[in-house]
C-alpha cells in the first residue's frame, strides 16, 4: 500500500536526521524500502564494547500494522540472540501483541541496543548462555569479548 | 439428574465430609460452589429429565451449550452487572472480559476502588464521548503519515487520533489476522486503553462483526473455569461442569458433548475413566517416551554393570568386555572378571559384593521394564482391538441392512447391532484405562477386587466381540443373546467404574507414585 511507502520514507528520513546513539541505517538498496542496513556499535560498559554489529531489518509489506524483523548478521555471544545462521533477537516490541501501528523503527533500534548493554537473562532464547550470565558473569564476558574480537572487530 | 439423585450424591459426599476436608470453606463438593455464585447457564433448553436413573458414582453434573445460548448468557451477565455499576454495557462488557469474567471479584474491586478497576481494564478517564469519526485541521496520521485536509479521523477517551482508515485497518487486522477480541488495545504506542465495542461498531465492516462477536464467545468461554469447548473437530457446542481443577485427584469428570463425543472435562481428552487425569498425563509421557520399550532387551542382552550400556551375549563364553568402556565381567554373576581368577567356565563367585549389587540393579531395572510392559502390552491391545471393532461397527450398517432384507425385520428392530458395537467401543476404551490405573497402583486390600472387576469385563467384552465374527444370516437368530451380552458388558463397566471411582472420592486408592505432584 502507497500509505506505507510513505510512513517508511518519513522514518528512514527522520533516522538519519536524528540518528539513535550507536546505530546507523542505511537501505540494502536504494530501491527497496523494506529492507534496511543497521550498523551498531557495541555499548561502552558492556563486553560488546569496541564491537560492531551489521543487523539486517525487514518490514513486513503490511508494515506498518505488522512489526518489523530484525536479524543479527554479525555472529554474537548473547542471551536473547538465536546462536545460528538466523541471529533471531527476542524483543517485546516486535512481537505482535506489543508491537502498535504507531511504534516506530528508531524505537526498535534503541531496545535493541539497549539489550545489547543490559542482556535480559529471563527472557532468554540461549539458556546455557542466560544460565552463565547469571552464575558465572566473568567468563560469560570473557566468551562474549572473545567472540567480538572474532567476529565483530572494526576493521573486518 | 433429577433433584433427588443430586441430593443423594451430595449427601452421600458430606457424610464422608466432602473433597476438601478443612479446605476452603467455599469448596465443599463438585457442582455445588458453581451453584452458588451463579445459576447454571440454562435457558430451559435442557429438560431435566426427572425419570433418569440415579447417579452413579463416577458420573458428574453437566450441561451443553450452543453459541448462541452462551451470547445469551453473556448479555444477561452484562445488563446484571452494568446494573450494579452503573455503567453502560459496552464498558460493562469490558470490565467483565478483563476481570476474566468473574463478578464477584469485579463488583467488589470497583466498590472499593472504581477510579483504579477502570484504568487497569483501559477504560480510564471519565466523561462520556460519543463514537464518530471527524475532521480535524492541520492533522497528519502518526500511522500512515496522510495529511491530505478533509481527512476523517478517530480516537477514543485516550485522545491518540488517527484516521480513520488506519484505524480500520488495525482493528480488521487484529479481528481477522490474530482472532484477538476481547483485549484489542488501543493504536497508540504503549496505550493500554481496549478499543470498547461502540469503536467497533462504527469502525468494523459488518462481516468482521461476526467474526468479532464469535471470537468474543470463545473467549468468554476460555475465560471461564467452568465452561470449555467440546475438542471434537469442527464441534460447536461447549460444556459447563462445575468440578474444579482441584477435585481431579478425587473424581474423573467425564462429560458428553451433543455431538456424541465422550470426553474428560478435567483434561479435554477422550473419556480416560476410571483413571484420574493426573495419571492419564503421567502414562501416556511414559508411553510417548518409548526409550525404556526400545531398550526391551531379550533374556540374551543384559547392560554393562559400569556404563549400563547394552551387550549382546553371543557363544557360550561367559567372559565380556563391554564394547563402550572396555569393562570386563562375567555374564553370570555380573561380577568384575578379574576377580574372576581361571574359573570362568564355572562362576562360582554369585555371592560376591560388585557382582550382588550390579544384579540387584539390573533385576530391579528389568523388573520394572517387565511391569510396565505387563500394563502397557494390555493398555495397547484394547487400543487395537477398539479400532478393529470400529471397523466391525462400520460394517454393522451394512449388515443391517442386510439383515433387514434376508430377516425382514425392521430397522428398529436390528439397532440392537448398532447399541452392540458402542457398548463394545465404550467398554474396551474403559478396559483399555484400566491398566494405565493398574500402573499406578499400589497393592493393598482392594486391588484383588479392582483385578476381578477388570477380568469379568475383559471376559464379558470378549464374549460380545466374538458375537461380531457370526456370518449375517445368523445374526438375526442370536438377537437375544446378543443383547443379553450387551447389557452384560454394560453392567460390569458400571460395577468396575462405580468401584473405581467410589475409592477414588474417598482416597481409598493407594498409588505407587505421588499422584498429587503429578
Ligand atoms: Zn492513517
Ligand atoms: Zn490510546
Ligand atoms: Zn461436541
Ligand atoms: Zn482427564
Amino acid at each position: 500500500m502507497a500509505g506505507s511507502q510513505r510512513r517508511i520514507a518519513k522514518e528512514l528520513a527522520e533516522i538519519t536526521k536524528d540518528t539513535p546513539e550507536g546505530v546507523t541505517a542505511n537501505l540494502v538498496d536504494e530501491s527497496d524500502v523494506y529492507r534496511w542496513s543497521i550498523l551498531m556499535e557495541g555499548p561502552e560498559d558492556s563486553p560488546y564494547a569496541g564491537g560492531q554489529f551489521k543487523l539486517l531489518l525487514t518490514l513486513p509489506v503490511d508494515y506498518p500494522f505488522k512489526p518489523p524483523a530484525l536479524k543479527f548478521e554479525t555472529k554474537i555471544y548473547h542471551p536473547n540472540v538465536t546462536n545460528d545462521d538466523k541471529g533471531a533477537m527476542c524483543l517485546g516490541i516486535l512481537k505482535s501483541e506489543e508491537w502498535k501501528p504507531s511504534s516506530k523503527i528508531s524505537a526498535v533500534l534503541r531496545t535493541a541496543r539497549s539489550l545489547l548493554a543490559e542482556p535480559n537473562p529471563d527472557d532468554a532464547v540461549e539458556t546455557s548462555i542466560a544460565e552463565q550470565f547469571k552464575n558465572d558473569r566473568k567468563e560469560f564476558e570473557r566468551v562474549a569479548k572473545e567472540w567480538v574480537t572474532r567476529y565483530a572487530s572494526k576493521r573486518a | 439428574m433429577s433433584a433427588d439423585s443430586e441430593d443423594e450424591f451430595m449427601s452421600g459426599m458430606s457424610s464422608e465430609g466432602g473433597f476438601e476436608d478443612g479446605n476452603e470453606s467455599d469448596s465443599v463438593s463438585f457442582g455445588e460452589e458453581f451453584e452458588d455464585d451463579e445459576p447454571a447457564l440454562d435457558f430451559g433448553l435442557h429438560d431435566k429429565d426427572i425419570t433418569s436413573a440415579p447417579k452413579k458414582p463416577y458420573e458428574v453434573d453437566f450441561d451443553v451449550f450452543g453459541p448462541r445460548d452462551i451470547q445469551k448468557y453473556q448479555d444477561k451477565q452484562i445488563d446484571e452487572v452494568g446494573a450494579i455499576l452503573g455503567q453502560p454495557p459496552e464498558s460493562t462488557a469490558i470490565l467483565l472480559r478483563h476481570a476474566r469474567w468473574n463478578k464477584e471479584r469485579l463488583i467488589e474491586g470497583y466498590m472499593d476502588h472504581p477510579e483504579d478497576v477502570l484504568e487497569k481494564a483501559g477504560l480510564g478517564l471519565a466523561g462520556a464521548v460519543p463514537a464518530k469519526t471527524m475532521v480535524v485541521d492541520g492533522f497528519v496520521c502518526d500511522i500512515c503519515c496522510e495529511d491530505e485536509p478533509g481527512l476523517e479521523t478517530y480516537a477514543m477517551k485516550c485522545g491518540h487520533r488517527y484516521c480513520a482508515e488506519c484505524y480500520r485497518h488495525y482493528l480488521s487486522q487484529k479481528i481477522r489476522e490474530e482472532g484477538e477480541a476481547a483485549r484489542i488495545q488501543c493504536p497508540g504506542d504503549g496505550c493500554s486503553r481496549i478499543v470498547d465495542s461502540k469503536t467497533l461498531e462504527l469502525l468494523v465492516e459488518d462481516d468482521l462483526k461476526d467474526r468479532y462477536h464469535e471470537l468474543l464467545t470463545r473467549t468468554y468461554v476460555d475465560d471461564k473455569d467452568n465452561l470449555k469447548w467440546c475438542p471434537a473437530p469442527n464441534c460447536i457446542y461447549a460444556v459447563e461442569c462445575g468440578v474444579k481443577k482441584r477435585d481431579l485427584n478425587r473424581i474423573v469428570p467425564t462429560v458428553r458433548c451433543d455431538c456424541g463425543h465422550y470426553f474428560c472435562f478435567g483434561c479435554t481428552l477422550n473419556d480416560h475413566l476410571p483413571t484420574p487425569c493426573a495419571l492419564v498425563k503421567m502414562w501416556l509421557k511414559k508411553c510417548e517416551d518409548d526409550s525404556e520399550t526400545a531398550n526391551w532387551i531379550s533374556a540374551n542382552t543384559k547392560e554393562c554393570p559400569r556404563c549400563n550400556s547394552t551387550i549382546e551375549k553371543n557363544g557360550g563364553c561367559n567372559h565380556m568386555t563391554c564394547r563402550k568402556c572396555k569393562n570386563e565381567f562375567c555374564w553370570i554373576c555380573m561380577g568384575v572378571w578379574s576377580e574372576h581368577g581361571t574359573s570362568w567356565y564355572n562362576c562360582n563367585r554369585y555371592e560376591e559384593k560388585s557382582g550382588s549389587d550390579a544384579r540387584d540393579a539390573q533385576a530391579k531395572s528389568r523388573q520394572s521394564l517387565e511391569r510396565y510392559l505387563h500394563y502397557y502390552n494390555r493398555y495397547a491391545n484394547h487400543e487395537q482391538s477398539a479400532k478393529l471393532d470400529k471397523d466391525i461397527y462400520l460394517k454393522t450398517e451394512k449388515k443391517m441392512t442386510n439383515l433387514q432384507s434376508s430377516s425382514g425385520m425392521s430397522w428398529i428392530e436390528v439397532q440392537f447391532l448398532d447399541t452392540a458395537s458402542q457398548a463394545l467401543q465404550q467398554c474396551r476404551q474403559t478396559l483399555k484405562w484400566t491398566y494405565a490405573f493398574a500402573y499406578y497402583l499400589a497393592r493393598n486390600n482392594l486391588t484383588e477386587i479392582f483385578e476381578d472387576n477388570q477380568k469379568d469385563l475383559e471376559m464379558a467384552v470378549e464374549n460380545l466381540s466374538e458375537m461380531f465374527e457370526k456370518p449375517t444370516s445368523e445374526l438375526a437368530a442370536l438377537k437375544v443373546d446378543m443383547m443379553d451380552k450387551t447389557s452384560y458388558c454394560n453392567k460390569r463397566r458400571i460395577i468396575l467404574l462405580s468401584d473405581t471411582a467410589e475409592n477414588l472420592k474417598n482416597g481409598s486408592w493407594k498409588f505407587n507414585i505421588d499422584i498429587n505432584t503429578a
